[in-house]
């Protein structure tokens, strides 16, 4: 008894000092906003994806590289004006929204597809749109196909259980197309029946297409068709509830299309200090205010330029004309240019 | 000579069927392995970039060269690469002089923690000048290696004594361990990972998020334990009623009955189901990839996906899977070397 009644105490006081603790820290939590708590720990964390090619995928030294990457970095440019603070945090697709959530990242930056639901119902806030990709095809070139609907009756090489399939299945009846498909259970098989001609076509994501096609011996024997059945825009995410911090993400990515629908690139940037163009004296913070309102450096968008360059540098060196995926811009180009990037005006 | 050829011609040629079938097998058998050294050695790529492995038709070398640290290191800064090589070689060191059993005893205990401390300061770093490295860079070999062997060092006594808990006398005891272990044999691994990794964060303050691999690896040593719990058992089960009732006519008490005569026992008949549960867990290390921790199996996924090197996945798997054999080979026989030493 005497032993029983010791213990209870000892385990009412562990119990108080925890409750202590947790509340504590998480008052403390609650007062500091996001961007504050990133500059106190001098690091911003990351959310990416393990591995995509094009979008984040550690080099051979162990570097990540990528478009979705190359966002982390343009928000500690703009934070702190160093490319190298952000911490990477690797997530698979289910850890992903639970980690931002949970707090233990800072932002998503990991080809997350923009639904209602996941803006809703799981309470996050999606940034402007970083890549618009959406499901396509790939056909070889002597076939001579330019549109879809050329693909009647073709038989279509496609991945099992995914939403691909689906997606196909539904485009085609809505056109009164038919199609046989070819199913098989993961990528490399689906890659291997296509160029071994057991389908006329090939369909996943556009930016998954290009990754397949940089694969082959001859790239240039076969087309990816620059239509689309499906809408995947993807798009960096932060949690509800803190919008000063979902303001400074947005208005990154804004600064990166900016960049470029003004012309200036990472090379270029410092000539454009003698400029009498006032929207480009305010975007570079020659002319103060904007960084104030983001409470951030008056620089920062400088920083972001300087550092990582504008999105269509980001877009060529990652998943354009120098890198292994060769994509188009096609949609991703700027509004001026007939793609869908606009940004409002930085004033 | 004479002894071979009689020898190859009753189990290899006797019978126009068994001829027929032998003589089809060793023409596959050479086919297959012309092919694989055409592949592997004489149409091979062992300096280029992904250009020249493209147009060559042979394995690309080049791309596991090139790859190579990253697959064994993973996220470990580069300057630093001797630092996991050193806790890699202490490691062996220490496993390769803990083979005899007469070297088992307390100081064996106390070298085991004393290299377990010194790999963690090297990896760690942090001291003595050592850059600090977080757990969240380390990855690869290290990682797998460091899961496996801490899981099975601290399941084996955990699943000894829930073991000993199912067959207690004491009821509440007894069913704690029963729903334990049956609780754990009934959930894939995969769940237990996602709940440390994935629930765990919801429940605790926002911003505080404990190690990644600590978490993992809790997550792997409740697992373990449960299933080291029932190979335990069988063997506690195997020893005769007798020795438990002579132990109990000796006046023994039970934790000396069970020091003293039947875990000796159990444990030594149990050597080879050990080593089975082992070699398991050394695999299903790379179940953390669903929680993307960079093992080594994920290091290898990740290298596939630069962009840089797209479309050499058969060389990568092939690779990893020659270094995983050569680890369940080991721990097979060592566990071979460990059923000679006790005679078992």
């Amino acid at each position: 008894m005497e032993n029983q009644a010791t213990f209870g105490d000892i385990l009412v006081k562990i119990l108080i000092v925890m409750v202590l603790l947790t509340s504590s820290t998480v008052f403390s939590v609650v007062k500091t906003s996001t961007l504050e708590n990133i500059k106190l720990h001098k690091v911003l964390k990351c959310g990416v994806s393990a591995g995509l090619a094009g979008f984040s995928a550690p080099n051979s030294k162990g570097k990540w590289q990528g478009l979705d990457v190359d966002i982390c970095r343009a928000i500690a440019a703009a934070v702190f004006g160093d490319v190298n603070k952000v911490q990477y945090i690797a997530l698979s697709a289910q850890q992903r929204f639970v980690a931002l959530q949970s707090g233990e990242i800072d932002v998503l930056s990991r080809n997350s597809t923009f639904t209602l639901t996941r803006d809703t119902s799981l309470g996050l806030n999606f940034a402007p749109v970083v890549y618009y990709d959406g499901q396509g095809f790939m056909v070889k070139r002597k076939d001579r196909v330019s549109k879809i609907s050329d693909l009647n009756g073709a038989s279509i090489c496609i991945q099992q259980g995914t939403t691909t399939e689906l997606n196909l299945a539904d485009y085609f009846r809505a056109n009164n197309l038919k199609f046989k498909p070819v199913v098989f259970e993961n990528n490399d098989e689906v890659t291997q029946a296509f160029v071994k001609g057991r389908c006329d076509a090939l369909t996943t994501d556009i930016s998954g297409l290009a990754a397949e096609k940089s694969k082959f011996k001859n790239p240039d024997n076969y087309v990816i068709l620059t239509e689309i059945i499906s809408k995947e825009p993807l798009a960096p995410v932060v949690r509800h509830g803190d919008d000063s911090w979902f303001d400074v993400v947005k208005y990154v990515i804004y600064a990166l299309i900016t960049a470029e629908e003004f012309g200036i690139t990472s090379q270029n940037i410092d000539s454009f200090f003698k400029t009498k163009n006032p929207k480009i004296k305010r975007f570079l913070g020659i002319t103060k205010g904007n960084g104030k309102a983001l409470g951030l450096d008056e620089k920062w968008a400088y920083n972001i330029v300087k550092m990582v360059g504008n999105y269509h540098e980001i877009f060529e060196r990652n998943v354009g004309k120098q890198s292994s995926l060769k994509l188009e811009r096609g949609v991703n180009a700027l509004w001026k240019n007939g793609g869908l990037h606009y940004s409002p005006p930085f004033k | 000579m004479n002894t071979k050829i009689r020898w190859i011609r009753k189990n290899l040629f006797k019978g126009y069927f068994n001829t027929a079938l032998s003589l089809s097998l060793i023409t596959f058998f050479l086919w297959f392995f012309y092919n694989f050294f055409n592949w592997l050695v004489i149409d091979s790529v062992l300096l280029g970039d992904a250009d020249t492995c493209r147009q060559a038709s042979g394995a690309c070398l080049a791309f596991i060269v090139d790859k190579t640290r990253f697959i064994f290191f993973g996220f470990y800064p580069e300057s630093e690469t001797w630092r996991p090589i050193t806790a890699i070689v202490i490691f062996f060191i220490i496993v390769f002089y803990s083979r005899l059993k007469t070297r088992w005893n307390r100081r064996l205990l106390f070298n085991w923690m004393y290299c377990g401390l010194v790999i963690w300061l090297l990896m760690r770093g942090g001291y003595f000048g050592l850059v600090k490295v977080e757990t969240n860079n380390w990855g690869g070999l290290p990682l797998t290696l460091m899961l496996a062997t801490v899981g099975m060092i601290f399941s084996y006594p955990i699943g000894i004594l829930l073991a000993m808990g199912r067959q207690s006398k004491l009821p509440l005891i007894k069913y704690l361990c029963i729903i334990y272990i049956e609780m754990i044999r009934g959930v894939p691994l995969i769940s237990l990972l996602f709940m440390s990794s994935v629930m765990m964060p919801l429940f605790l303050p926002e911003g505080f998020s404990p190690d990644k691999i600590m978490r993992a690896q809790g997550a792997i040593i409740m697992f373990i334990s449960a299933y080291m719990a029932e190979v335990v058992r069988g063997g506690l089960q195997a020893i005769p009623k007798g020795q438990y009732e002579a132990a109990d006519a000796m006046g023994l008490t039970y934790w000396q009955k069970m020091k003293l005569i039947i875990l000796p026992q159990a444990l030594k008949i149990v050597i080879p189901p050990t080593v089975n549960t082992a070699i398991g867990m050394f695999k299903d290390t790379s179940l953390v990839i669903i929680i993307a921790l960079f093992d080594l199996m994920y290091t290898t996924k990740a290298s596939m996906q630069d962009s840089n090197w797209l479309g050499f996945s058969v060389e990568a798997y092939l690779f990893v899977a020659l270094i995983y054999f050569i680890f369940c080979n080991l721990i097979s026989r060592m566990g071979r070397l460990f059923e000679k030493e006790f005679g078992a």
